[in-house]
């Protein structure tokens, strides 16, 4: 059995996977329920002077006959009284002193609030706070959460304001609606913040209604931009999650969020360099049980590579992933399909889909049910392959065309040669 | 007597609708292939990926339309069609796992159109004029009459019974397909312009006077009754032509159809199963199909040989009718054994009978389902060419040698088995060659 507990920035946990703040962390009930299910963490949903909620507050983008690729949701933080969320949070720690119990905060721009708050979450026992700076509706109208996120100075001024007062670890949790999501990491740093976790929820609009023409979700007849999260978000989240691991100048750790369903989802993110993981979306679709699938593909995974913590995976993956400008150009390498006939099924969707949306490298062949790659034509882009309906039937065969060059090489080579 | 729209429960369509929800999931397995096996299977070309796509949209309509453009008949042929020698037998799906359920994802577009609304379907881009006779509102003659009208052309259909559909209408046992269903798609016709004629017997004086007041004539009458079996005690009651037994559960009352309590049935083909499975809902309690060769050359689809043996059907393979014998009604039916030369799933081996094999199975009702008679008659009256009993016609035209007279559907009386999906195809086929010929010499 691997041993897939964690220390994240000094928050230990029994495993990486924990409740992101939401729908899902309200309560005590829901929290302790959660933990006897296997949850590693949670962080209580995000206290702040109450506020009042409206209804309906979710849409959601279903795919192929699947629901919920995508969720939307218009909630705000806790409805409940600050006094209600501490006493039960510190109830839920004094019974389950080995869990993550995370609060997650959002407060106005006043240190005093921010003082005073902080202490009083520190007087439950909790294990860490996260700085909400992420939820995009609702709250930022109001001067809080994705504006902060949005603005590298109110975001580092914020961060101070809470880890001066604090003496356990502050997460600032990062909203995506932001063109860099380096400039907000590194504000966090700069703010003091011990670790970050992203990515909260992204602007979106679900759609509409096409019978009434309201939007969805629509509270009477009306809608405004929700928080997207669920599958639909993991690449996302990974892209904002590695470019993070990958900066020098934001040595954090940090916590995945973002559309993690299963326990490969949560490799992924692992690799990609998350030391911690939250889970939100999955569970409101499935209930708290998904954690023992989690737990259990993740141990399985562990295993059978002769890894024994997860913690040494944790960023494997992420030093792969770097500029366009390294990437080696195709006249020095490339990858071709190939199609495996006695695999082929005839569907012809490599061909229309190269034909009309790609290089026009794929033919038929009269009399054949698999068509037939120019090789000398395939530029390597995968579509045929993604489209395949047959896992192995189209593989991509790499080619080595030449010496190793990227774009960058290319410069300085062409460089050399100008001023020769 | 008039078709009933309301089946006897124990007549009531066998296969069940999918639910909405049975529709969605089993449209969304189609993989929308390009140049789609299922389609070039189709004997019209129908679109079927794209009709499966629109039904993934929730455009029923659309869906509807599209089946529609390609074949009139698209409601019958998604329940009678063989589909598992047709688009399903050809779906890439089944290489992994099952095919897609066209027939029944089909039936879905097309009773969203009987019960919500008919798609407009767009006249064909090249318009033509003149005036088209069509003998016989069947598959074939509905198939021809739908295309030339969209072509532009004005079209007269005969029939010599009360109601439209052909088979359809009068020979598909109701369990496979009400007739509900059959007159909603001669309506489909008659909404596209056609006038029908019907009650009216053409004869061949009366076809040479069509084909003077007609641009053209297309023949599309279908076959005839059920050869006798030429054997002593065929008139005996108690004898029935198959043909005529379905069709007395389609019309009028179905307390004035009787068979006894043990029944024979003489063939092996489809039509058979349809009046052993019929003679079993009138209430016969041992139903036998007799066959003079053995289940390897049987002509019924695998699907009918099944439903068959669900239905508790019994076959006798290797025998053949000698004799039915009684006093004043069917009593028993004189069998010998059979086998034959040569290859023994072919149905032109021939038949050799096994001297001194003979005994008497006791029954009460025989029915004769060995085929149809081909119109002759009416060929050599016209005189079109002919082979071997059927009619020549261009292959591609689907003209007979008499200039201006087409033939199209069961009366060509092709080798295998004939199929409504073919007729409607031959029907767009001899439309189009009219077109061609008219458009080309206006009148």
């Amino acid at each position: 059995m691997a041993d897939l507990s964690i220390n994240f920035a000094g928050i230990r946990a029994p495993n990486p996977f924990w409740l992101a703040s939401g729908p899902l962390t309200n309560t005590a009930y829901q929290v302790m329920k959660a933990f006897d299910e296997g949850w590693g963490g949670a962080v209580w949903k995000t206290v702040g002077d109450p506020i009042i909620n409206v209804s309906s507050r979710l849409g959601s983008l279903d795919y192929g006959g699947r629901r919920m690729m995508g969720l939307n949701n218009i909630e705000l933080i806790s409805d409940r009284s600050i006094e209600e969320n501490l006493a039960e949070i510190q109830e839920v720690k004094r019974r389950y002193p080995h869990h993550a119990v995370i609060v997650s905060m959002m407060f106005e721009a006043n240190p005093n609030v921010w003082r005073e708050m902080v202490h009083r979450v520190e007087d439950t026992g909790a294990d860490g706070i996260e700085l909400n700076f992420g939820c995009p509706h609702g709250m930022s109208e109001r001067g809080m959460g994705s504006v902060v996120g949005q603005v590298p100075e109110y975001t580092e001024t914020i961060t101070r304001y809470a880890v001066e007062s604090a003496s356990i670890p502050v997460i600032v949790k990062l909203t995506p609606n932001v063109t860099d999501i380096r400039a907000p990491g590194r504000a966090s740093v700069a703010g003091g913040a011990q670790a970050l976790s992203l990515i909260n929820t992204i602007n979106s609009v679900m759609g509409v209604d096409l019978e009434t023409w309201r939007p969805i979700p629509d509270v009477d007849g009306r809608g405004s931009h929700g928080g997207y999260c669920g599958p639909a978000v993991k690449p996302i989240a990974l892209h904002m999650l590695s470019s993070l691991y990958n900066d020098a100048a934001v040595p954090l750790p940090l916590c995945g969020i973002g559309g993690i369903e299963t326990w490969r989802d949560a490799a992924e993110f692992l690799l990609l360099g998350a030391g911690a993981l939250q889970v939100c979306t999955a569970a409101m679709h499935y209930g708290f049980r998904i954690v023992r699938e989690l737990t259990e593909g993740l141990n399985d995974y562990l295993d059978q590579r002769g890894i024994p913590r997860v913690e040494d995976i944790v960023g494997k993956a992420a030093p792969a992933i770097g500029d366009w400008n390294d990437l080696r150009l195709s006249y020095s390498f490339q990858v071709v399909a190939k199609i495996h006939p006695e695999r082929c099924i005839g569907c012809n969707l490599c061909y229309i889909a190269c034909d009309d949306g790609a290089h026009q490298c794929i033919e038929r062949v009269d009399g054949e049910t698999a068509p037939r790659v120019r090789e000398d034509d395939c530029v390597g882009c995968n579509l045929c392959s993604l489209v395949c309906p047959v896992p192995g039937c189209i593989e991509m065969v790499p080619v080595e065309k030449g010496p190793v060059e990227t774009w960058r090489m290319r410069e300085a080579r062409l460089n050399t040669l100008s001023q020769g | 007597m008039a078709v009933k729209l309301e089946p006897h429960p124990n007549f009531a369509e066998v296969v069940p609708p999918f639910t909405a929800r049975e529709a969605e999931e089993e449209a969304l397995r189609c993989y929308y292939c390009y140049n789609a096996p299922c389609t070039k299977a189709c004997p019209t070309n129908i679109d079927i990926p794209r009709f499966i796509h629109q039904i993934t949209t929730g455009n029923l309509l659309a869906s509807a339309r599209t089946i529609l453009d390609a074949n009139i008949l698209g409601a019958t042929c998604a329940r009678i069609c063989p589909t598992e020698a047709l688009c399903e037998g050809h779906c890439v799906r089944a290489h992994e796992s099952r095919p897609v359920s066209i027939g029944r994802l089909q039936r879905v577009a097309m009773d969203f159109a009987m019960d919500h609304g008919v798609p407009t379907l767009p006249p064909r881009p090249q318009q033509g004029s003149g005036r088209v006779a069509i003998i016989g509102a069947g598959p074939a003659g509905l198939g021809a009459a739908s295309e030339l009208l969209r072509l532009g052309y004005t079209v007269d259909i005969f029939d010599r019974r009360e109601e439209g559909g052909g088979l359809d209408t009068y020979g598909i046992v109701s369990y496979r397909e009400p007739v509900a269903v059959s007159l909603f798609e001669v309506d489909l016709v008659r909404r596209l312009g056609a006038t029908f004629h019907f009650g009216e017997e053409v004869d061949h004086t009366r076809l040479q006077a069509l084909k003077s007041q007609y641009d053209a004539v297309v023949v599309a009458i279908g076959l005839g009754k059920v050869p006798r079996l030429g054997i002593p005690g065929e008139d005996l009651p108690g004898v029935f032509d198959a043909l005529d037994l379905i069709e007395a559960t389609k019309v009028g009352d179905l307390s004035t159809v009787t068979v006894g309590p043990r029944v024979a049935v003489i063939g092996a083909g489809n039509t058979a199963v349809d009046a052993a499975t019929c003679a079993k809902r009138l209430g016969a309690e041992e139903v036998t199909i007799i066959y003079r060769r053995g289940e390897e050359a049987m002509s019924a689809y695998q699907y009918e040989y099944e439903f068959a043996k669900q239905d508790g059907i019994h076959y006798r393979w290797w025998s053949q009718p000698l004799a039915v014998v009684g006093h004043d009604r069917v009593e028993g039916l004189i069998l010998q054994r059979t086998t034959v030369d040569g290859d023994v799933g072919s149905r032109r081996a021939r038949v050799r009978p096994i001297e001194g094999s003979e005994w008497t199975m006791p029954v009460d009702t025989v029915i004769r389902a060995i085929g149809q008679e081909k119109p002759v008659d009416l060929w050599v009256a016209l005189g079109a060419q002919v082979d071997h009993g059927r009619v020549v016609v261009n292959p591609e035209t689907y003209e007979t040698t008499v200039a201006g007279v087409y033939v199209i559907g069961d009366c060509l009386a092709r080798p295998g088995e004939a199929t409504v999906v073919q007729a409607v195809e031959d029907g767009k086929r001899a439309a189009r060659a009219i077109h061609q010929t008219l458009s080309r010499t206006p009148v």
